[in-house]
């Protein structure tokens, strides 16, 4: 069994234990281990990059030494968390210069950077060591009639020069692993495009602008549902459905779901046990078509 | 003759301020084609922010009007830009160069001021609700881990982060 540590963020913990729960009992059952470990803080999103990008690198690099200390690669489930942690582990990695810097500021707190270990996403965990075929073995619910809308997510795959995912442009892996669990992934327009959530709290009424756009394409295009990796994502388009409703006076109802959850539900795991009473907008016309 | 030699050196003086930053390096390259703007999610919807033209202002050494803007704040992070940029600016990572900047000269949006407070209390910038953690063992969960706060503290008195004039109403 392949074991990582498990970085769980701020997001998840704090407001949706649905995507820890289904992504928990999801990754164990498929044999991949996952260990918690201490002392690990916020990864240092944009946010605090925005602040200052220095100390974002010596803490998302802190976390990495973590990792380091107890020989395991990183597993990320948030993608804006992939993407810090990522970024700075490849950064550093590549630049001596920058390492150095960042270690000398790790020193005061007894830490060394020393670039050897992984950063993943847990699709790229189940792209390497589960696999499509065996992925598609484990599959026990018939998901032939759902049509999903998938949303990766900035983050999953830009910057690509640092995150060496999948192609910016042109990226499959998501979708494919979707198609594994047996639902068709449609094509909708904007689908690489933003949802606009990092810009929540700044400037609201652009983000929900933006959102909106996600909600009114997905929905053009037949979607059942949206599938997300990124919880700030799935804020965005889920809660961000109510205030659609309150700002523009539409109503769309499109459930969104994490990637985590459908693969729980795929692998036969009890909706029950899933905490999905922390979507805002219900999952009953998902839930209807997996049979 | 004497202006122009001014203004000459205030645009190299911003210019090399932006390049000195983390993220900033890559500024100069730009020749103004657009392609960021037309790949932006944001300047779709609003006139607000256009990445081509905070480089642009940028780079003629506008450092007041560009830093005290609301044009950086609105940025999406989302990394279209730099992934077509033809020339290779980094220009999502120059406008983390610009805020940067912004946020040392005290333009600080009230946000960013909630931010830095959750994560030097908490070590995390979106605070945990008890209400969920109390719910966690009903799912199944294991009991949260501790965030690391002494060794965070460390870094951010290393690195300054802790002597930034956070305040409660922020220069927008």
């Amino acid at each position: 069994m392949t074991s990582y540590a498990l970085f769980l963020g701020c997001t998840i913990p704090a407001r949706q234990p649905q995507y820890e729960v289904s992504a928990r009992k999801a990754l164990t059952r498929l044999g991949i281990g996952l260990v918690d470990l201490d002392n690990m803080t916020c990864c240092a999103p944009p946010p605090l990059q925005s602040i200052d990008t220095e100390t974002s690198l010596a803490i998302a690099a802190h976390n990495i030494c973590l990792a380091e200390e107890a020989d395991l690669d990183i597993v990320t489930l948030c993608t804006g968390c992939f993407e810090s942690l990522a970024m700075a582990n490849n950064l550093l990695k590549e630049n001596s210069k920058l390492k150095a810097r960042v270690n000398k500021i790790l020193s005061n707190a007894g830490k060394e950077f020393k670039g050897t270990k992984e950063v993943k996403h847990y699709l790229k965990v189940l792209m390497d060591d589960v696999g499509l075929e065996r992925l598609k073995k484990n599959v026990v619910k018939d998901l032939s009639s759902l049509k999903v809308a998938s949303f990766s997510g900035c983050h999953l795959l830009r910057p690509s020069a640092l995150l060496k995912f999948d192609d910016p442009e042109r990226p499959h892996i998501f979708d494919d692993l979707i198609e594994a669990l047996g639902a068709k992934s449609i094509w909708y327009r904007n689908k690489l495009k933003c949802c606009g959530g990092l810009l929540r709290g700044y400037a609201d009424d652009v983000a929900l602008a933006i959102a909106r756009d996600k909600i009114v394409n997905t929905t053009k295009a037949g979607a059942d549902c949206i599938v997300t990796l990124c919880p700030f994502c799935f804020l965005t388009l889920d809660l961000g459905q109510m205030l659609i409703k309150s700002t523009y006076k539409e109503e769309y109802n499109i459930p969104v779901i994490h990637y985590a959850e459908l693969l729980s539900l795929a692998l036969g795991i009890d909706p029950k046990e899933l905490a999905l009473d922390f979507h805002k907008i219900r999952l009953d016309k998902v839930l209807n078509k997996i049979a | 003759m004497e202006h122009e030699k001014e203004r000459k050196t205030s645009e190299a003086a911003f210019t090399d301020e932006i390049r000195s930053q983390l993220g900033g390096e890559t500024v100069a390259l730009c020749y103004q084609c657009g392609t960021c703007a037309s790949s932006c999610p944001v300047a779709r919807v609003t006139e607000r922010y256009n990445p081509r033209d905070v480089i642009r202002l940028s780079l003629l050494g506008q450092k007041q009007e560009v830093l005290s803007s609301d044009a950086i704040w609105l940025c999406s992070s989302c990394y279209n830009c730099q992934e077509r940029c033809p020339q290779k600016v980094e220009i999502a990572d120059v406008i983390y160069a610009l805020r940067n900047i912004a946020i040392k000269e005290g333009h600080i949006p009230n946000i960013y001021s909630e931010f830095a407070a959750g994560l030097m209390n908490e070590g995390r910038i979106v605070p945990i609700s008890k209400f969920v953690e109390k719910k966690r063992p009903e799912y199944g969960l294991p009991p949260l881990r501790p965030a690391g706060l002494d060794a965070l503290k460390k870094i951010l008195t290393a690195t300054g982060f802790d002597k930034i004039q956070w305040k409660k109403e922020g220069a927008q």
